[in-house]
């Protein structure tokens, strides 16, 4: 590793009240002009539209402010974040935090997508249309598959969507009542697990054999004594790891042999991108999500789509509408008898596919392998960096890994007390975005899972690689001081997390705040 | 002012480095000594207290004369109060349970020993799950849960649970000890012998490796209720000991025996602590087809029979059927395993190899875990 020199950097602090608490009374930051008589004659009072059920009874309790308080407020706020493109993601592995062109952006917010509405008749929206069947048709090549779904908004919508079509694949065959297991692995994304178990399937998972890959033994003991029960399997490939399976098609044949339907969870399909494909190792059906490997923005950053790819045999079950060319234009069509209805209103996000669409045709095919193929080397030049100090172990076996790893600071841990939050808490101090440690439940333990994408240059790697080594090796020397970090941020440590541990307590909403906690 | 008791066994794992397996028992002792061994145990606990006294919060710790506690407190930086009525030179057993008594009376929020097995099983002996305590790893055989997974973690727990403000949990773990004779002549019989309420975080504890994002107690009766919905009229169910099994009493609104068995049918308890007798005289008579047992993996070992649920003898459960046998853990549970498999014990080599292979275990509502048994 080159020699690299630590940035000095410290994030901004403000001393910022609540928004709530810095209202003026009777400040406002627009005053519309009230509707002129002739108007409010003709047409009779706002208000009088609003049907009476669902009028509120008080007006809101909304701050008041002017709009120069309330944009100088958010900006502060966002000051003390670490901002989209401003710090390494490199640690947020299964993420794929990829660069999202700032150019599709610009099209993405061109009036002619941003403006137009669900309901305007298809003929106005032709252009949208076009975009969608021809991102259709370029996702089908990559994936090999026959038929596709924009409808779900998100990778663990995509696996619901794929939970309800195995449901409905099997009624349609009249065996659903036999059918009710669906099989995933332990460090495959737990939507995986968490979606068929939604859609009313147990979920048994199958654990990590010493190097690593699903238990295949404990899944031909499921196929012996479950087989008829056994509805599909629902797995990633390379799973959370960065281990790649290379005897997946025996998984495929023996979920295959009792009648089960093998789905690809490919939400990041960066290790493999233009190489493999979903349909060719034998699988019923895959997604993508087109807000991580095709680009669009993932993260709280964007709105998000997962594009859910089905073969032939599965084509009926799908959501409608789907977009489709005829003679004379494009059409949504809403002729599929059989389908599972809707998971989501109207076609999904257009902007992610737009963005999807975007990037697809700005690398090529050749573009998208060699995303594929710089992720991996990415991942294999800082794999090398990491694997050298001290502390840092990388579990299961040998040789190279895929996009991504998973690895432990157990060592570290077990002779100092530091763990693994520790130092994500100190990393940030670098300038660096706090990485990501593992999906629940923690198998590896004290745990990180970096994923340099293909955005990323030989020196982010080194800088991001360096900055883990300073981090690590001042907790072997004073475990103290880490436990303190970090030192560069607005906020310390994080408050007491156990409240999410304590379903009487934690609430997603203010109200349901007050209500479980009786304020 | 908060006030932690603390209890060490000196002579706790000297018996280890020189191959003894264990440190129980006068002669044991004076072999080791003979053959070399030095107190380890002492240093350990000034290890956990160091950390402690880093993080700066006022503690009043009690505890007891000489090694037992004193010198170890002062080594560390505090300023104990002394106990009366302990030996300050030999220690034994009787020692730390007549310790463990005097500190439970002095009302101590938490309890601190440092020892293996057969320590936590003299304090579990007298405290029970009236006290909150937490184990200084320190003997040789560490197979209760009840152990930090090193002396900093126990130190760091303790600490945690004290000036956490609520940030811990208490979590029931097992007691268990296994007999030393028969464990030096290589055979192992681990026994049971209760539960205590330790402090939990996810990482400080021994074989706890496993982030779960539902708290222990909700999985626990994620898992009842799958057990319960799926329980058929007329049916028997017997339910083994422990404190996940226990869940599915507490769902029922039934008392439970905790390190017994239990017989259920149509949601009423039949026979409570049941013996080997008791199941046969069932499988034999009015509940002969119509069994199911229900037990669950014991933490950090993986024995689902043979260890503390002796009653589930092989002859019950070749008359209950492999088939009808159900395992239910918490996913913690089954990764604190670190990928060992589960393990069957009966006595029985026919039915042990009949046991083994691979076993839906029961690990939330609706969630299996397909696990590898072996014996
Ligand atoms: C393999 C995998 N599947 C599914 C998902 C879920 O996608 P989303 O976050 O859009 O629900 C992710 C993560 O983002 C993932 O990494």
């Amino acid at each position: 590793m080159s020699e690299v020199k630590l940035r000095r950097y410290h994030a901004a602090k403000w001393d910022e009240p609540f928004i709530m608490e810095q209202t003026v009374p009777g400040t406002r930051g627009l005053l519309p002009p009230l509707s002129p008589d002739e108007v409010v004659n003709a047409v009779g009072s706002a208000d009088a539209l609003i049907p009476a059920g669902i009028k509120r009874k008080a007006a809101p309790k909304l701050p008041e402010l002017d709009q120069y308080h309330v944009l100088q407020h958010w900006l502060r706020l966002s000051q003390e974040t670490m901002g989209m493109d401003l710090a390494s993601d490199i640690g947020e592995g299964t993420c794929t935090m990829k660069y999202s062109p700032k150019l599709h952006d610009q099209m993405a917010n061109h009036t002619k997508l941003a403006d137009v509405h669900p309901n305007q008749p298809v003929e106005d929206i032709q252009g949208v249309l076009e975009i969608i069947y021809n991102l259709e048709q370029y996702l089908k090549e990559v994936s090999g598959m026959y038929k596709i779904s924009f409808q779900p908004g998100g990778g663990s919508h995509a696996t619901y969507t794929n939970a309800c079509t195995v449901r409905e694949y099997h009624r349609a065959h009249g065996n659903l009542d036999k059918k009710d297991i669906v099989i995933t692995t332990i460090f495959s994304h737990p939507c995986d697990g968490a979606t068929p178990a939604t859609a009313g399937f147990k979920v048994a998972t199958l654990m990590p054999d010493e190097s690593g890959y699903p238990d295949l033994n404990a899944l031909k003991a499921l196929v012996e004594e479950y087989g008829e029960r056994i509805a599909g399997i629902m797995f990633t490939n390379p799973e959370d790891t960065g281990i790649y399976n290379p005897d997946v098609a025996e998984y495929v044949e023996l979920v295959h042999s009792v009648g089960g339907l093998c789905f690809y969870d490919q939400a990041n399909a960066n290790g493999i991108l233009g190489i493999a494909r979903a349909f060719d190792a034998g699988f019923d059906a895959c997604h993508f999500n087109l807000h991580k490997t095709f680009s669009a923005p993932h993260g709280c950053e964007g709105p998000a789509s997962g594009a859910y790819c089905v073969r032939q045999e599965l084509a009926d079950f799908i959501p409608t509408p789907t977009v489709e060319k005829g003679e004379d234009g494009y059409y949504l069509d809403y002729n599929r008898p059989k389908s599972l209805g809707k998971v989501r209103s109207y076609i999904g996000n257009p902007e992610c596919m737009l963005k999807a669409y975007a990037w697809i045709r700005t690398m090529g095919p050749d573009g998208l392998k060699m995303t594929a193929e710089t992720s991996v080397l990415n991942n294999n030049y800082l794999d090398k960096l990491l694997q050298q100090i001290k502390g840092v172990t990388r579990p299961y076996k040998d040789g190279f890994r895929f996009e991504q790893v998973r690895y432990s600071m157990d060592e570290l841990t077990q002779a100092t007390g530091v763990g693994t939050d520790d130092i994500r808490s100190r990393l940030v101090d670098f300038g660096i975005q706090s990485y990501w440690m593992s999906h629940h439940p923690f198998i590896v333990p004290e745990p990180f899972t970096p994923e340099p994408c293909e955005t990323y240059s030989k020196e982010d790697l080194d800088y991001w690689a360096a900055a883990m080594r300073q981090s690590i090796e001042e907790a072997w020397e004073d475990p103290q001081f880490t436990m303190g970090a970090p030192y560069a941020q607005p906020i310390g440590r994080m408050m007491d997390t156990s409240i999410v541990d304590d379903e009487s307590k934690w609430a997603c909403t203010w109200q349901a705040y007050k209500r479980k906690n009786n304020k | 002012m908060k006030q932690l008791g603390l209890i060490v066994n000196p002579m706790a794992g000297i018996g280890g480095k020189v191959g003894l397996k264990g440190s129980d028992g006068e002669e044991i002792r004076k072999l080791a000594f003979s053959l070399g061994a030095k107190q380890e145990a002492p240093d350990k606990v000034i290890r956990a207290l160091k950390r402690m006294a880093e993080a700066g919060h006022d503690v009043h710790i009690i505890t007891c004369p000489g090694k037992m506690g004193e010198d170890e407190a002062k080594a560390a930086g505090y300023d104990p109060e002394i106990i009366d009525g302990i030996a300050t030179e030999i220690t034994s057993a009787d020692d730390t349970k007549k310790a463990a008594e005097i500190l439970m009376e002095r009302g101590v929020d938490l309890l601190m020993f440092a020892g293996g097995d057969g320590t936590a099983r003299d304090v579990c002996s007298v405290i029970g799950t009236d006290i909150p305590a937490v184990g200084i790893p320190a003997g040789v055989k560490i197979h209760s849960g009840v152990y930090g997974a090193s002396p900093i973690h126990a130190g760091e727990a303790a600490d945690m649970y004290l000036f956490g403000g609520g940030s811990m949990q208490l979590r029931e773990m097992e007691v268990m000890d296994i007999d030393e004779d028969e464990f030096r002549k290589d055979r192992v019989s681990a026994r049971l012998y209760g539960y205590m309420k330790v402090p939990f975080e996810r990482r400080l504890l021994q074989s706890a490796k496993a982030g779960s994002s539902m708290s222990e107690r909700a999985t626990i009766q994620s898992i009842a209720s799958d057990v319960i919905s799926n329980m058929q009229p007329d049916e028997y169910y017997f339910i083994g000991p422990g404190s996940t099994t226990r869940g599915i009493m507490e769902m029922l609104d039934l008392p439970a025996t905790l390190l017994g068995v239990d017989v259920v049918k149509n949601r009423q308890l039949i026979k409570a602590d049941a013996n080997e007798s008791d199941l046969l005289g069932l499988l034999r008579g009015e509940a002969e087809g119509k069994t199911h047992v229900i037990v669950t993996v014991i933490g950090g070992q993986g024995y689902i029979f043979g260890r503390g649920n002796q009653q589930f003898s092989a002859e019950v459960l070749q008359l209950a059927g492999y088939k009808n046998i159900t395992v239910i853990a918490t996913e913690s549970k089954m990764i604190g395993l670190d990928g060992k498999p589960l393990l069957v014990d009966t006595g029985d080599e026919q039915v042990n190899q009949d046991l083994c292979g691979y076993r839906m275990v029961i690990t939330a509502q609706g969630k299996r875990m397909v696990y590898k048994v072996s014996c």
